[in-house]
């Protein structure tokens, strides 16, 4: 079934809803990048709670004008409406009161969300009922979904697509370096402003397939992941899309395969498989490869001011430095030091004293920029400089074993 | 801590340690891969004015920081007059860099000195008419007692400067560390900062200031630490503050003709 | 309205909600002064997987497994956040992004995988709760508040939450002090010996237990809203924090008055025939507070530039 499901071989609307879904989720991962980058991955919070007075205003005029309420085009333009006009009150408490974004952000969210709860209500006593199916919009439902909504979502999706690859340049330099990016003279407010329509239009698209309260997921977590793997900024984008899309597919398709599994969380928990993996296992920035780093960097540093204590016949006050030496040979178990390490010691102090010529040495600068204490002379200087340095100094003899 | 059986050399230096209002021993500290502060030991001298002074990401405030638990060492041990960092908080004041507060917080300026009485206070220690009284006066030694009612945010950079030092009086410390409390404030404020911080030495404190400005230097201070991830340099300043030092210290970032200029200043 | 209507219909939810309104909003302004404000809306979105793992474990709807359930998901996410921050190098808003929806996803997947039918327990519920329905059936009027056995049948929210208040009202107090100067200079507490990450989890665990016990009684929509709206116009109206605190509180008070009050009645005024969602009003009400205090407070502004020298 699920495979059945993972090849497209579902039926017309299971289909069209994985297609839509893929391509909502590339799109997320791309355009989430750019809120990511700019520190904002909550403004897409915001934004999508506030589509729910939208969503209930569209179906009671809709309705009341004697239309079908449940028009999804109208319903995604009363959204994306009321999102806009939530994105307005954000921008303009921060601008014009003392509110940081994060209170700004948490205060949309609420109010609006509260304001359609309470349209939410009115629209049940309209008569109508429970059948209006606008909670749907809460958690998405593709379960018995029209042809035509699964085409709005399809088409949707592609669109935005569209739009992100056709601006993706200057948004990636705003979302870098926007200093640089206003000073080759790209209108940086109008692209920001490019990247929240983009936003809206994401959540949009996704409410009937995921829902507003899980649609940010789709925008933060791909992102987040991308960036484990990568330090270039044209890769995180690009990975951010593989793994939104990939999460959004195969969450889709395996929503379709069995019943109770509603696609939004089932999508957004694929997403965070990914990142999960990611956290631990990215080979630079996972929390495994982190851990080994800050040991082996504890294990130098101790090591290193060990020997050097040990050269200037300073006594060592900890343990975990003891322990190193006699682990490495290079004390014995009173404390004395071995020949190996009198030898290391020496050495120790020796690249120690050449450091601080290279240091105070202007022709030597950026070597000099290098130093952290740890880092082994031989690694920036060559054997020529180094001898150099060291008739400088003296002979080795006159450093103290 | 000291192992007493060591050489005769190492006893003296743990004297040292006994005595000294704040003495390191091998602090290394790190954000992320590359040390901040390397190895480094100081020995701050008793009811002296000690300037820290190093280039730019030298780890100046960095070892200050470390030295009073704001941010954990990689390795390194602290005394304060001899005594545990825990077991002598009630000796110390600190006085922030200015930019790490935001102003904007809801509070008063007496406000902010009051909570330089904290330790005298406590959890939930009435506040009486002469915790007030000691902090109006403490405002008054550094110029700003007319200020006491303002909300914070109102003040200008060498103003908040000098509240923070009220705050750090108000502590009634022993040794008062204070982060860059020169940058960024006007002529006025600098000459206020210093006067407190002289008559602080007058009265037996000891005093250490991470400082920026060479140029006034040997003019402030009694002693100075050069640093520069690791220890350049220690002692008084005619001492420790020397061509060679600050070349040491500063290597190519400070310009040959200048370290001659400072040189020549300081005779 | 008389009382013979009024005490046993409006007064238990309208206490409810005050309660549960102050309760958050009193932790809401030290989080909001932290730059923490949507730690609030990251714990209101995890106490549904809290509540539905309680239920799975325990097999039914019981107030005390349930509010346990929820406090430990809101632990979690807390714990989670951090960690993702920390080990991750991540910033604090999407760390929080990442956690509350993953967990909000997994709370609505275990609950379409469970057969909730026998018991009510559905995500709306959770999302709005349900205000209205704490009614007092067994007071005649003012009268009952003096019987006993009336008393005996109060909703249990309302004890519930009363104390809850108490004991977040309890924890400010206590800690009022040191709360004030590590938002205030974090790098200065230490100093001092105050153990600041502590007294940060503290606060944060005092917020949860807030937002926990609000949820149960009135759905999580409030909890976000009381977290951050009356403290956000408060912040407009008092340079001081004590005032602001009194300010926030007072705007709490206020949210819940009138929003329960316009949901009640004000369909009534405008000719319809049912209430509307009391959770929602309260939450619409807050907001339309914060929007005159950020238009018309006196502090509204961030504190200007520096005069003179």
């Amino acid at each position: 079934m699920l495979i059945d499901a993972l090849l497209l071989q579902l039926g017309y609307n299971a289909t069209l809803v994985a297609i839509g879904a893929t391509l909502l989720g590339v799109s997320a991962g791309v355009t989430g990048t750019f809120l990511f980058l700019r520190k904002r991955a909550l403004v897409s919070d915001a934004i999508s709670h506030a589509t729910l007075p939208g969503v209930c205003l569209a179906f009671i005029l809709m309705a009341s004008f004697g239309g079908d309420g449940r028009n999804l085009i109208g319903l995604l333009l009363g959204s994306a409406l009321s999102a806009s006009a939530g994105l307005w009150c954000l921008n303009w408490l921060t601008r014009n009161t003392r509110l940081a974004e994060d209170a700004a952000i948490g205060s949309v969210l609420s109010v609006f969300f509260g304001f359609g709860i309470v349209l939410l209500t009115v629209i049940q006593t309209m008569g109508v009922g429970r059948q209006a199916g606008l909670e749907g919009f809460l958690l998405g439902s593709t379960a018995g979904m029209l042809w035509a909504d699964a085409m709005v979502i399809a088409v949707g999706g592609a669109v935005t697509l569209l739009l992100i690859l056709l601006i993706r340049r200057p948004m990636t330099l705003v979302a870098f370096d926007p200093e640089y990016a206003a000073a080759r003279g790209l209108p940086v407010s109008k692209i920001d402003m490019a990247v929240m329509g983009l936003v809206m239009a994401v959540t949009v698209v996704g409410l009937k397939i995921v829902g507003l309260i899980l649609i940010v997921a789709l925008l933060i977590i791909p992102a987040v992941t991308a960036r484990f793997w990568t330090e270039r900024s044209d890769h995180v984008v690009l990975l951010a899309g593989l793994f939104g899309g990939l999460s959004a597919y195969v969450g889709a398709a395996m929503s379709a395969s069995a019943p109770n599994l509603p696609t939004g969380p089932i999508i957004v928990l694929m997403s965070f498989a990914l990142f999960l993996i990611s956290l631990l296992f990215a080979p630079n920035r996972g929390v495994l490869a982190a851990i080994l780093r800050h040991f082996k960097f504890q294990r130098r540093v101790h090591l290193r001011q060990g020997l050097l204590a040990l050269a200037q016949g300073q006594p060592i006050y900890e343990n975990l430095t003891l322990r190193l030496l006699r682990k490495g040979g290079l004390v014995r178990a009173d404390g004395v030091a071995t020949d190996k390490g009198k030898a290391s010691a020496a050495k120790a102090l020796r690249d120690e004293h050449r450091w601080a010529v290279v240091r105070s040495d202007q022709t030597h600068e950026a070597a000099a920029a290098l130093y952290d204490g740890l880092r082994k002379i031989e690694s920036v200087l060559t054997c020529d400089q180094i001898a150099e340095i060291d008739r400088l100094i003296g002979g080795p003899q006159e450093v103290p074993a | 801590m000291l192992d007493l059986a060591c050489s005769d050399g190492q006893v003296k230096q743990g004297q040292a340690l006994e005595n000294s209002p704040l003495a390191i021993r091998g602090l290394t500290v790190s954000y992320g891969q590359k040390p901040a502060v390397f190895s480094v030991d100081m020995t701050v001298e008793a009811g002296k004015m000690t300037a820290i002074i190093g280039p730019n990401g030298a780890g100046k405030s960095t070892m200050l920081k470390a030295a009073l638990g704001i941010v954990p060492p990689v390795s390194g041990q602290v005394q304060v007059f001899g005594k545990t960092l825990d077991a002598q908080r009630a000796r110390i004041a600190y006085v922030p860099q200015r930019a790490s507060v935001d102003w904007d917080f809801p509070t008063r300026v007496i406000d902010v000195v009051l909570m330089g009485l904290y330790r005298e206070l406590g959890l939930l220690g009435r506040l009486r008419a002469k915790h007030r009284a000691k902090a109006i006066e403490c405002l008054d030694r550094v110029g700003m007692g007319d200020f006491a009612t303002r909300q914070i945010g109102q003040l200008s950079g060498g103003q908040q400067q000098r509240v923070f030092l009220a705050r750090a009086l108000a502590q009634g410390a022993d040794l008062y560390l204070l982060d860059e409390p020169f940058a960024g404030v006007d002529a006025a404020t600098e000459k206020a900062i210093i006067s407190v911080l002289k008559s602080l030495r007058e009265a037996g404190k000891t005093v250490v200031v991470v400082h920026h400005d060479l140029a006034t230097v040997a003019e402030y201070f009694d002693n100075v630490f050069l640093i520069n991830t690791r220890k350049v340099a220690e002692g008084t300043v005619a001492e420790a503050f020397t061509a060679d030092t600050l070349q040491a210290a500063y290597g190519g970032r400070l310009a040959t003709a200048q370290v001659d200029k400072l040189a020549l200043a300081m005779g | 309205m008389s009382g013979e209507e009024f005490v046993p219909l409006s007064l238990t939810p309208l206490l409810i909600g005050i309660f549960a309104a102050v309760a958050c909003a009193l932790p809401g302004n030290f989080l909001l002064l932290r730059k923490q404000a949507l730690i609030g809306d990251a714990i209101s979105h995890v106490v549904l997987p809290g509540i539905v793992v309680a239920f799975l474990l325990t097999g039914a709807i019981t107030a005390g497994p349930m509010m346990l359930g929820a406090a430990g998901a809101a632990v979690v996410a807390v714990v989670l956040i951090e960690a993702i921050r920390r080990l991750g190098r991540i910033e604090p808003g999407a760390a929080m992004g990442v956690v509350f929806t993953t967990m909000f996803a997994g709370g609505v997947l275990l609950l379409e995988q469970t057969d909730t039918s026998a018991v009510h327990l559905d995500v709306e519920h959770a999302l709005y709760g349900n205000l209205e329905s704490l009614i007092w059936l067994d007071a005649v009027g003012w009268s009952s508040l003096l019987d006993a056995q009336a008393l005996a049948h109060l909703p249990v929210e309302l004890p519930r939450m009363a104390l809850t208040l108490l004991a977040v009202t309890l924890f400010i107090a206590l800690f009022w002090r040191v709360l004030k100067i590590s938002t205030f200079d974090e790098g200065f507490a230490r100093t001092l010996g105050i153990r600041t990450n502590l007294l940060g989890l503290a606060l944060v665990i005092t917020a949860a237990v807030a937002a926990v016990a609000a949820f149960d009684a009135v759905g999580s929509i409030i909890v976000i809203a009381m977290f951050i709206c009356p403290p956000a116009a408060a912040r407009m109206m008092s340079n001081q924090l004590e005032g602001q605190v009194a300010w926030s509180v007072g705007f709490a008070v206020l949210s819940a008055l009138l929003g329960y009050i316009l949901a009640g009645y004000g369909p009534l005024w405008l000719g319809a025939q049912d209430a509307v969602s009391a959770a929602g009003m309260i939450a619409t009400v807050s907001g339309v507070i914060l929007a005159i205090a950020a238009r018309f407070g006196p502090c509204r502004n961030r504190s200007g530039a520096p005069v003179g020298v």
